[in-house]
């Protein structure tokens, strides 16, 4: 399945995504990393807790008012099986969690203060991601 | 005030998630697919906010706390081990075959998409696996 090309919109989509990491660093002295927020707004408790679960309600809330402003929702095709989901959705989970940061976490805000562990943990993924897709696509030809 | 920031961060952070495609599995699949149909639109995400958060922590680091809190919290830790590389290519496996990162998936959580929600339940369930070994583990290393 193709998808049109769109570098206007992923640049300035890119640049809302800086500026919410930006924030959250400007304001509370946190980095925005999206497994470390999601496994906190879980596994924490008080306060620790309660700002994790704020930011998650309004990522939740964007496509409604991305809704709003355009009158669409964004599109979310998912090209695979559900049981490619799940063993998908558990894999990501291993490893954020061994991994200790996703794509916000080590991709954007570690790299932007030139840590080395999030540069090597980004172009780790990377590159496994592309492999991974290579293999699926174009070694077993399935989707 | 300071609970109404982390919505609005966690707000700008899934707009910016919306906007850029990233919350469209097919779109960051096909940015793996070099070999096939590629859409580097990706590449404008990570450009885009990598050197927003790049500027803007430059200067935010200039203060010497942020707005509502004491300090900066900023991972330490610098060592590259086997679970940082291993957890981030299990990330990256997962992300090229399900096409969701945690950053993305959670907003996607608002379209209210069944696949959306499969793979975040799949997604937590890997968390709190992955969370249970690594204190097994840690526990195991103390004795």
């Amino acid at each position: 399945m193709e998808t049109a090309f769109t570098p206007y919109a992923s640049l300035f989509g890119g640049v809302l995504i800086g500026f919410a990491a930006v924030l959250l660093m400007l304001m509370h002295g946190r980095i925005f990393g999206a497994t470390g927020i999601l496994a906190g707004a879980i596994v924490e408790r008080g306060q620790e807790q309660v700002w994790r679960i704020l930011v998650i309600l309004g990522m939740i809330a964007a496509p409604v008012v991305y809704v709003l402003f355009t009158g669409v929702m964004p599109a979310i095709d998912v090209p695979i099986t559900t049981p490619a989901i799940i063993i998908g959705g558990f894999l990501v989970g291993i490893g954020v969690t061994f991994g200790a940061g996703c794509t916000s976490g080590h991709g954007v805000c570690g790299i932007a203060r030139f840590s080395p562990r999030s540069i090597v943990a980004t172009i780790t993924f990377m590159i496994t991601a592309i492999a991974t897709v290579y293999v699926i696509r174009h070694l077993i030809g399935a989707v | 005030m300071k609970n109404i920031s982390y919505i609005i961060i966690g707000l700008v952070f899934g707009l910016g998630i919306s906007i850029s495609g990233m919350i469209n599995p097919a779109k960051v699949l096909n940015f793996f697919d070099i070999a096939g149909t590629w859409d580097p639109s990706l590449a404008f995400v990570m450009g885009g906010a990598l050197i927003t958060t790049m500027i803007g922590y430059r200067i935010v680091f200039g203060r010497h706390h942020p707005i509502f809190a004491t300090k900066f919290s900023i991972p330490t830790r610098n060592e590259i081990d086997t679970q940082l590389i291993g957890g981030a290519a299990v990330f990256g496996i997962g992300w090229g075959i399900a096409g969701f990162c945690p950053g993305a998936s959670i907003p996607a959580i608002g379209s209210l998409k069944s696949e959306v929600f499969i793979f975040t339940i799949a997604m937590i369930a890997g968390i709190l696996v992955a969370r249970a070994l690594k204190n097994g583990l840690m526990s195991k290393a103390k004795i």
